[in-house]
């Protein structure tokens, strides 16, 4: 079948050439620059040292990820662990530290730490739920009649583990760590806390120092480059993870490993292993909360930074739906290629650290719009920029569950595609439209270094107001900031939770 | 209302016919039923047809209206069609009355629901919501929203093959009972040869992503114009033969009647039906035959048997005293088809 374009693939085309503007921009930017230009800076070996450190820091915290995650997602679904099924949600609450936040507990309780090993430590610990919470899905969706009838077919457990369940279980599990390793190559503010040179820090302080913008564009390019590398591999491995998904979900339950007298070691693991990633940011926030009481409230301050940021997020989370609608409409109910090529706007906005779409708006709005330069409308589409993915997947898993045959029928009784869409697919997925908009607007709220580049000049926020004051030493004076980002980013923890949750 | 008239529809998924040159006429308010094993295509045939896939080349016309031809193309939504999918697919947004009245617009919707809900034999269920229904009401609920806005043509996709086989008839009854009381053209796929039989005035047997034969019910089962008609319509009797020029053919068993005259020394296959073949009455004798099995299902039973090398089925009517081992005397009481 030939593919026929329709007026929403010309729309979502629209939208998909819109969000990698900067990207775009970014290109044509450093592409003035001159290749003599650009190979010199490539070829300093400053550019191969952060090459390494960037690297080295991202595989090993995908690494160390890995490592714990998958026998700490097989200790939580598979063993009689005290506390069964709650340690689930658990899981997910690292996600609900930032990692700047994360990263000034730890400083503000030992001021000296800097460098590789502990930014690789606090990248781990809130990065850990990227592998627990996927290989815990898999774990307790996975049919235990495969290990029942590897047993009967004379495997031992191990063997009939490694066999059955460790093959279904690596893709995910290798899909997390690359996720992770993702997330630690696009941070800006656990690094730049604990004084490790990696591309973003070192983009932000050229951006800042300005006399060498060339020099943060090449090396703004070469991170996106790597981090698109990390995306696809994800991509890849995820799909082959979607692959091998099992059955109906009617299978039955695995029954739970009694672990005897080792359940203690392993709940003592457990337990240290959140307490490190959770527990401890949360009590030296606490303390430093009351700290901060001893300084004069200024409770003004507080909720004007709480207004801005829902405002910026806000106005955020508007365009990233706008332009998410027509794409993951299209992705959902087309699969040809134009289809799948506007799609892709989607993992290239996953890709985008948020120091490379603020400097490319910062340069674009310089050179090109000036009038939008430092506006919350530039802001906002930096956030609608950088969240895309999650707005274009909430969008298409919405569009994907409504039935094609209802389109359908409303099609046969008269109904154009578009009044289809707004009197049928609309009403049917509107929730999780909402629900999608609603955790743009919470990620965007903790977005640090694109505010920090393209805020307007006295325009403060949650994430804004906490960076200067532990930039500054000031730990106390940040803490109720650090503490509403918490509270807030533990919404999408919660949420991808319960989703967990609901699929095991 | 509008006749349906096909031809030479052509259509491919990534290289693999789904529909090739296939030609289908289907007279004013009758039912057709288009009977296909999975994979054949009847799907496609259905959906080209809704204007939901858009073939490669051929002709659809609806009454005087050519929906799709060379630059033509005619959106579902103005085909005046209604769609009866497989499992309902009611708007799970909306009661039952907003479901039935979705095709409506601002006409005297309250009356002409009720009296659709009437027709389908759920009446007082307007203000009920689809999950409240039984899956044969939902059906019934469906079919209601098809009709509602007068459809010149109703096409069913399967839409029984969900339902308990106890409740499949009623339902199949009253739903083709509306429809027959609208005068709409019905198109019903389906892979269930009983039920084409059953409520179609014309079957349209599709193998091979195209019709190998349209007629009547009686005459698909009983002069198919294929052997793989012949074994998809129903059980068979297959007994190699020679032609011989007359209305007989020549086989292991002696020459045996056939319906048409066979040409002479063509080699084949006489086609049975089993319940041409009895065990008591006095039609020309076939053969003498040991049973191996038997099957009894209540209104009939089904034999099994064997002459030499030829494996016969015999069905009979209500439960005979006949037991494996025994021996029979099998009689012919219809000519076979002679395939060559």
């Amino acid at each position: 079948m030939r593919t026929r374009l329709t007026p929403l693939h010309l729309l979502a085309a629209c939208a998909a050439l819109v969000s990698v503007t900067p990207l775009l921009y970014l290109f044509v930017r450093t592409g003035s620059a001159g290749w003599a230009d650009i190979w010199q800076i490539l070829a300093r070996p400053r550019t191969l040292e952060l090459s390494v450190a960037s690297l080295g820091l991202a595989a090993a915290v995908a690494g160390t990820c890995i490592a714990l995650g998958v026998p700490l997602a097989w200790l939580l679904t598979r063993t009689a662990i005290p506390g069964g099924r709650l340690w689930l949600i658990v899981a997910a609450l690292p996600l609900a530290v930032p990692s700047y936040v994360a990263a000034y507990t730890w400083l503000a309780a030992f001021p000296w730490l800097q460098g590789f090993a502990p930014a690789w430590a606090v990248l781990s610990l809130v990065s850990l739920p990227y592998v627990v919470l996927p290989v815990a899905a898999v774990l307790s969706q996975v049919d235990p009649a495969f290990d029942e009838v590897a047993r009967t077919l004379g495997d031992g457990p191990l063997r009939s583990f490694r066999r059955t369940t460790a093959p279904l279980l690596w893709p995910a599990a290798a899909a997390g760590g690359l996720l992770s390793a993702l997330y630690t190559l696009s941070d800006f503010g656990a690094v730049s806390l604990l004084r490790f040179d990696t591309f973003t820090r070192v983009i932000y302080t050229s951006y800042r120092a300005a006399f060498d913008r060339t020099s943060a564009a090449v090396l703004s390019l070469v991170l996106v480059l790597l981090a698109l590398l990390f995306v696809v591999l994800e991509r890849a491995m995820r799909s082959r993870h979607q692959q091998w998904r099992v059955g109906s979900g009617a299978a039955r339950r695995a029954e739970r490993v009694p672990l005897g007298p080792w359940r203690w070691p392993a709940l003592l693991g457990v337990v240290g292993l959140f307490g490190l990633a959770v527990g401890f940011p949360m009590v030296v926030l606490v303390r430093l909360m009351v700290q901060s009481q001893r300084f004069e409230a200024d409770p003004g301050s507080w909720l004007a930074a709480t207004g801005n940021t829902v405002q910026a997020a806000g106005i955020g989370a508007v365009f990233a739906m706008l332009l998410a609608l027509p794409i993951g409409v299209l992705a959902a109910r087309h699969t040809d290629r134009v289809a799948k090529g506007v799609e892709s706007a989607a993992f290239v906005s996953h890709a985008l650290p948020g120091v490379v779409v603020g400097l490319s708006l910062v340069y674009l709005g310089l050179t090109v719009a000036p009038a939008l330069y430092q506006t919350l409308a530039m802001l906002g589409f930096a956030y609608a920029v950088l969240f895309l993915s999650n707005a274009i997947g909430s969008i298409r898993s919405a569009t994907a569950q409504v039935s094609r045959n209802v389109e359908e029928v409303a099609r046969t009784l008269g109904d154009r595609p578009t009044r289809t869409w707004w009197r049928v697919t609309a009403r049917l997925s509107a929730p999780g439209i909402i629900a999608g908009a609603l955790l743009v607007l919470v990620t965007a709220m903790k977005e640090l270094p694109a505010t920090l580049m393209l805020r307007p000049t006295g325009f403060e926020t949650l994430a804004t107001e906490m960076w200067t004051f532990t930039t500054i030493g000031s730990f106390s004076q940040a803490a109720p900031y650090a503490f509403v980002l918490v509270l807030l980013a533990a919404i999408p923890a919660f949420a991808l939770a319960r989703l967990t949750g609901r699929r095991s | 209302m509008s006749s349906i008239e096909i031809t030479g529809l052509t259509m491919r998924f990534a290289q693999t016919p789904v529909l090739k040159d296939l030609d289908l006429q289907v007279r004013t308010s009758t039912v057709t039923a288009i009977l296909g094993s999975s994979g054949s295509g009847k799907s496609t045939l259905l959906r080209c047809l809704a204007g939901l896939l858009r073939p490669e080349q051929g002709v659809i016309q609806i009454g005087s209206t050519v929906v799709f031809g060379k630059g033509i193309w005619v959106p579902p939504e103005r085909r005046g069609i209604g769609l009866v999918p497989q499992e309902g697919s009611l708007f799970p947004h909306l009661s039952v009355g907003d479901n039935v009245g979705y095709g409506l617009r601002g006409r005297n919707s309250g009356g002409r629901i009720a009296h659709l809900l009437d027709l389908v034999g759920l009446p007082g269920t307007s203000a009920m919501r689809p999950h409240e229904l039984s899956g044969g009401m939902q059906q019934r609920v469906a079919v209601a929203r098809a009709l509602a806005p007068s459809p010149h043509v109703v096409l069913l996709d399967e839409p029984f093959s969900a339902l308990d086989a106890a409740l499949r008839d009623d339902v199949r009854q009253d739903v083709f009972a509306a429809i027959r009381a609208t005068g709409a053209t019905a198109i019903l796929v389906t892979h269930d040869q009983e039920e084409a039989f059953a409520v179609a005035d014309q079957v349209a047997v599709m193998m091979d992503n195209t019709i190998a034969q349209q007629a009547p019910p009686a005459e698909v089962y009983l002069t198919p114009v294929s052997l793989d008609v012949a074994r998809f319509v129903g059980d068979t009797v297959l007994v190699p033969a020679h032609g011989t020029g007359a209305c007989r053919a020549k086989t292991a068993l002696g020459e045996l009647p056939a319906q048409d005259p066979t040409s002479s020394g063509a080699s084949g296959v006489l086609v049975f039906r089993p319940e041409d073949l009895q065990i008591t009455g006095d039609g020309p004798v076939l053969a003498h035959a040991a049973v191996s099995s038997v099957s009894y299902h209540g209104h009939d039973t089904l034999l099994a048997a064997r002459a030499g090398e030829q494996e016969l089925l015999i069905r009979v009517l209500g439960r005979q005293a006949v037991a494996a081992g025994d021996d029979v005397t099998v009689r012919v009481t219809r000519p076979g088809v002679f395939f060559g």
